[in-house]
């Protein structure tokens, strides 16, 4: 089941990406928010260049050992061992490297977990190795005529934002927001005591987005938070912006101000 | 307690848990990506799952808007994930494959099959009578330079070792097949229109260039090249092309499900008697670069060679070499 924006988003917009609603076990729906095309464009684009430079690294190398000089020229007359040695491996890293990282990095690869998303089935799983070895036998399809046209507008134009590679795997790629820091300044053990819930995700909030802030604004949220705990106004007013980040982070552990 | 006190103190006792949350999130990414033998640990996957659900329904109603809950949904996700992860046994996932997926995906494919190799027998009959009626249309068909070759009496692939190293030519011819195979299968999306185009268009140029030569006498050349890997390389083009048809028809005439779930169906099952093509055509590849333009070997070791080759397909794709027979029962994978 899709759903513009999320079944559970305060204001889904027109234009906001759809998610994918995965039943589950738990009798609690799994929502996750399916990547655009901006998205896969972006990891794809890192990780072309990274096969790129993967490519042209080996066969560099390989080159200048196999011509045992300072050269990157192709012999007059090519060996087996040239194609063996230089072409082969060269091509299969450029080639292979989507289906192999993908297989190895379960549904993911550098230009994905950089773009932050990770390759799905339609149940919210992992997909199994034929899954990954068919979407990306449909590339041929997708890479017409150029710059992965045909993949590019069947992103645009599908439901689910999936080309035909994933059409034929049944997979689909969601955002992966599984965010450490999302909850970096939450401690349970100063809410309930000090702290009450919507308190907590303020500071951590702020934390969050200390360095983002004007400075001016920063210090000026954190001195009213840290005087309703507790905090001296004159000390504060002299405290510097570093000392009043550090006094807000102790305040979100559970210690005084 | 006023009904905004009450929701205050769900909220906070909720928040409370934070830290309970992160170290679900922490085990279901360190056990997405790794192995546990600790059970201890793996029952404390399932009962974080139930905790992060329990606690996303309760974030999705109290506090919508909230890191927490966002979270909640990536940690959520995440343990759904690593619990529904395929189990991965590569030594085990491989024998089955091709000692029953690969069996299956063929009898499924049957009438594809025949239908493909009725369409190939005839583009390749067709291409023949058409040169053979009409020798201007080899034009149609060959390059510049094959016609001249073969009208001075000489086929190109005579020397064609001393121009390129068998270890080149191989992994050329490899490469080659390779992608005409995918590109059969893959063009079957095309509502199986892209994969009788391939088909259609392989056959007549077979057809047309074996009865070019044969006007010029060498034919028997011709036969002599192809023999050993042609066998194999033929019959790997029509089962990659009843794959894409399969592909095709299920776009078209779509089972039970919806057209894109019947395409998925058929594209996965397919996939496998694929797999197993591009293994087949790298001892094709090593036979065209190493035997078949090699003059010294005889016409009977390339008949052996050719039909012990195809006996060996035969084997492969029915499961044979890896212990299936007759009384077999398939085993789900």
């Amino acid at each position: 089941m899709i759903q513009p924006g999320g079944p559970y988003a305060e204001t889904p917009g027109p234009g906001a990406e759809p998610d994918l609603i995965v039943d589950s076990v738990t009798g609690v729906d799994l929502s996750l928010p399916i990547a655009g095309p901006g998205a896969r464009s972006y990891a794809f684009i890192i990780d072309w260049h990274i096969r790129a430079v993967l490519f042209i690294a080996w066969f560099v190398v390989a080159a200048l050992i196999y011509n045992g000089r300072w050269s990157l020229s192709t012999p007059a007359d090519p060996s087996g061992t040239w194609f063996g040695f230089v072409l082969l491996p060269g091509a299969a890293i450029y080639f292979l490297y989507h289906v192999v990282l993908e297989i190895l990095m379960r549904g993911q690869t550098p230009g994905k977990r950089m773009a932050g998303v990770r390759l799905v089935t339609r149940d919210g799983a992992a997909p199994a190795v034929p899954a990954y070895l068919i979407r990306n036998v449909f590339r041929l399809i997708d890479s017409f005529p150029l710059f992965y046209g045909v993949g590019l507008i069947t992103t645009l134009v599908t439901r689910n934002h999936v080309r035909i590679g994933d059409m034929a795997a049944g997979t689909l790629l969601i955002y992966d927001r599984a965010d450490e820091s999302l909850l970096q300044h939450v401690s349970g053990t100063a809410i309930g005591s000090r702290l009450d819930a919507s308190t907590a995700e303020l500071i951590n909030d702020l934390l969050q987005r200390w360095d983002a802030l004007d400075v001016n604004v920063r210090s000026r949220l954190a001195r009213t938070l840290l005087e309703r705990f507790g905090g001296k106004p004159e000390a504060l007013l002299a405290a510097q912006d570093a000392e009043l980040r550090a006094l807000l982070a102790d305040l979100a552990r559970g210690a005084s101000p | 307690m006023t009904e905004a006190l009450r929701e205050r103190a769900l909220r906070t006792s909720l928040l409370q848990r934070a830290d309970a949350w992160k170290s679900a999130a922490d085990r279901a990414r360190r056990l997405m990506y790794g192995r546990t033998e600790n059970v201890a640990d793996a029952t404390r996957l399932v009962d974080d799952y139930r905790l992060l659900a329990h606690d996303l329904a309760r974030a999705r109603r109290l506090m919508p808007d909230s890191r927490a809950r966002s979270f909640l949904e990536a940690a959520y996700a995440q343990a759904h994930g690593t619990l529904h992860k395929p189990v991965a046994h590569p030594g085990y996932a491989l024998w089955s494959l091709f000692r029953d997926q690969v069996p299956d995906a063929m009898r499924w494919l049957r009438p594809h099959l025949l239908w493909v190799t009725l369409l190939f027998v005839v583009a390749v009959l067709v291409g023949g009578w058409l040169v053979h009626t009409y020798p201007e249309l080899i034009g149609l068909f060959a390059s510049p330079e094959l016609i001249t070759t073969v009208e001075r009496g000489e086929l190109w692939t005579e020397g064609l070792l001393n121009v390129v190293p068998s270890s080149v030519l191989s992994l050329q011819i490899l490469t080659n097949n390779v992608v005409v195979s995918l590109f059969a299968y893959c063009a079957g999306f095309l509502f199986g229109l892209g994969t009788f185009y391939i088909v259609g268009l392989n056959g007549l140029m077979l057809g047309a260039i074996f009865a070019f030569t044969a006007q010029h006498g060498l034919d028997g050349g011709l036969f002599r090249f192809i023999v050993a890997h042609g066998c194999v390389e033929l019959s790997v083009m029509v089962i990659s092309g009843a794959a894409g048809a399969a592909v095709g028809e299920a776009l078209i005439r779509p089972t039970t499900h919806g057209r894109a779930q019947s395409f998925q169906i058929a594209a996965l099952r397919t996939s496998k008697v694929i797999i197993a093509c591009v293994v087949l055509l790298i001892g094709c590849g090593f036979i065209e670069g190493y035997i078949s333009p090699n003059p010294d070997f005889p016409l009977w070791t390339r008949l052996i060679v050719g039909f012990g080759y195809w006996l060996f397909m035969v084997a492969l794709l029915r499961g044979w070499l890896f212990g299936r027979s007759r009384s077999t029962v398939a085993i789900e994978a």
